[in-house]
């Protein structure tokens, strides 16, 4: 006879029942993701050919219907542009609030507003700059790609702001503390030592609001509207992945679908290798 | 040989302090004439000769209250903290031991909340001066804090050079006062080979090495030490206390500890404190063994605490 409870056979089958259960949520959970995959490769790599990447779309339902070259090429200079705008803004915000913001009543009020705009659709981001930007002929034209940027910007801002702001917290106030204990300014504290620390980690969390931007439609549709052209030009109607896709999928043309097809491998392409690089940057992470 | 830098660099800190605030103003401050530091620096090399000491000033504390909030953590605490000795200030948890050694070089004023009344002075400068640069405090009084907290994303050098570099300090040869600052916190030996290799790979004692020498190497006065062997094994904490010893030759040093035995050890005086009060300060043997209050007694004879 021994002190201890022994193992009794119901705990034992409660256990086994439990961890099977566990398992077949997670592979339905996978299910979705594999299947999007799946598609994605099976009908996208057929579309995939070198005209596809080297000629822009023509237009044209019949005959010849061209490649998606400007509309890559667009998406790739209008989420240029707004990662411009929104990771220094959005970093500037973080380290106000953390920094220098901390628990006061304005830091708070802001971060509250953070919040809000993070679940704001995007959609309306892309009205918001359609009403302001584009109806007004802001710049001289209507439509053009650096207000699609804008849109973007505005999409990413709460995005970028809110990972900066969770990895500035993850610096420990001991270095914090350690570079003031020098005699050290709190500006060069900041820009010193807890920029360097959470660098890796403000990479990783503005390219992934970067993966995001690049494939919304929305915030497209009505600011860069669609074009077919190629330009370098931001002042100019742009075209974008995410408003070929849109475009394409809605022809009759089965050809045009299969372009939409080989568009959307191409997109999640190009997030995939955002996300491989934000991967690579937090592995240099000295922050547990 | 090391006169240039050294002068370029001592007369830093002190230069904003030394205003108009108080009676004595623009007064210079009586300190260790430059030749005698550099004497000690120069010593260095020669690892064994001690006997040069360079004269710090002390901090001298009078009706020092401080509050966190609303509550009143340290309530009209006096003390005098004697040149080129060790100071140690024991006492409870809760007790106001740290939060008295953060209020002498104002590390307090970064934790959200906290404000602290009355005077210290730093020789004949009040530091809570109106017209003297916080900076310039901390650059004059340096810190060591309880765990070690080198700067993860710099190597072992520029730990120890960070101070003169986030400052923009020109003028000093900073691989002479690298090598300089971790011969003096007894670590040059166990790193001179290795002095690119990031500082966090170090074990827990040489990390608190390199953070004195870091420390040091910014050419303080008085060093403040918030238990800065609690999170180090006894071998470790033997080496930090052997190099106070040696740090009071050219600094003065005030140490928080938990642990009575470090106080006996490395303190020339002790200070206890309870509920935010200083109870004593004496000479370290006279509050062990022969404390003039009661409750100093029921302390260090393991009552309470």
């Amino acid at each position: 006879m021994t002190a201890l409870a022994q193992l009794t056979p119901r705990r034992r089958t409660t256990d086994r029942v439990m961890r099977v259960v566990l398992a077949i949520g997670t592979a339905i959970a996978l299910i979705p993701l594999i299947a999007v995959i799946y598609y994605l490769l099976s009908k996208g790599l057929g579309a995939w050919s070198i005209d596809l990447f080297t000629k822009d779309p023509t237009g044209n339902f019949l005959g010849d219907q061209g490649g998606i070259k400007s509309a890559l090429l667009g998406t790739i200079e209008m989420v240029a542009l707004a990662s411009a705008i929104a990771i220094p803004f959005g970093w500037g915000v973080a380290l106000y609030l953390v920094e220098y913001g901390r628990k006061g009543r304005f830091a708070s009020t802001v971060r509250y507003f953070v919040d809000v705009m993070t679940g704001v659709p995007s959609i309306v981001f892309g009205l918001f700059v359609y009403a302001t930007l584009v109806l007004s002929g802001w710049g001289g034209s209507s439509f053009s790609g650096w207000k699609g940027s804008v849109a973007l910007a505005l999409l990413m801002l709460p995005v970028v702001t809110r990972s900066a702001e969770v990895v500035l917290l993850l610096v420990p106030d001991a270095l914090r503390e350690a570079a003031l204990a020098l005699g050290t300014p709190r500006w060069r504290v900041t820009l010193r030592v807890v920029l360097p620390t959470a660098l890796p980690g403000l990479i990783t969390g503005s390219l992934l609001a970067v993966a995001r931007a690049a494939g919304e439609t929305a915030p497209l549709l009505f600011t860069a509207a669609a074009v077919n052209g190629t330009t370098f030009n931001l002042g100019e109607r742009m075209n974008s992945l995410p408003v070929q896709i849109y475009n394409d999928v809605q022809s009759p043309s089965d050809a045009l679908v299969q372009r939409a097809w080989g568009s959307a491998l191409a997109l999640v392409t190009l997030i995939l290798l955002t996300t491989l690089v934000a991967r690579l940057a937090s592995r240099r992470s000295r922050l547990s | 040989m090391t006169d240039p830098d050294t002068k370029t660099m001592t007369d830093d800190p002190r230069t904003p302090s030394s205003s108009s605030d108080g009676g004595d103003a623009g007064a210079a401050v009586p300190r260790a004439p430059m030749p005698t530091r550099s004497a000690t620096s120069g010593a260095v090399s020669t690892a064994t000769d001690r006997e040069v000491l360079t004269a710090a000033p002390g901090i001298s504390v009078t009706g020092l209250d401080a509050f966190y909030g609303s509550g009143h953590a340290i309530k009209d605490v006096s003390i005098e903290y004697v040149p080129n000795k060790v100071t140690a200030m024991i006492g409870p948890s809760g007790s106001g031991k740290s939060t008295v050694l953060r209020c002498l070089n104002r590390m307090h004023e970064e934790i959200p909340g906290a404000r602290a009344t009355g005077t210290v002075m730093l020789d004949t400068d009040d530091i809570y001066g109106s017209s003297v640069d916080v900076v310039a405090v901390r650059r004059a009084i340096g810190m060591v804090f309880q765990k070690p907290n080198p700067f993860p994303t710099m190597s072992i050098f520029d730990n120890v050079a960070a101070g003169l570099k986030l400052n923009g300090i020109k003028g000093v040869d900073l691989k002479e006062r690298v090598e300089q600052s971790l011969r003096g916190a007894s670590l040059w030996e166990e790193v001179k080979d290795r002095l690119n290799e990031p500082g966090i790979g170090l074990s827990g004692g040489q990390q608190q090495r390199l953070c004195i020498a870091r420390t040091i190497a910014v050419e303080p006065q008085v060093i403040l030490m918030d238990e800065p062997c609690s999170a180090l094994d006894p071998i470790a904490t033997l080496k930090i206390e052997e190099l106070i010893s040696d740090l009071k030759q050219r600094f003065t040093i005030v140490i928080v500890t938990h642990n009575m035995q470090q106080a006996a050890r490395v303190a020339d005086t002790t200070a206890f404190f309870l509920a935010g009060e200083l109870i004593e300060h004496a000479p370290t043997s006279d509050v062990f063994t022969n404390p003039s209050d009661s409750r100093t007694e029921e302390y260090v004879t393991g009552k309470f605490g």
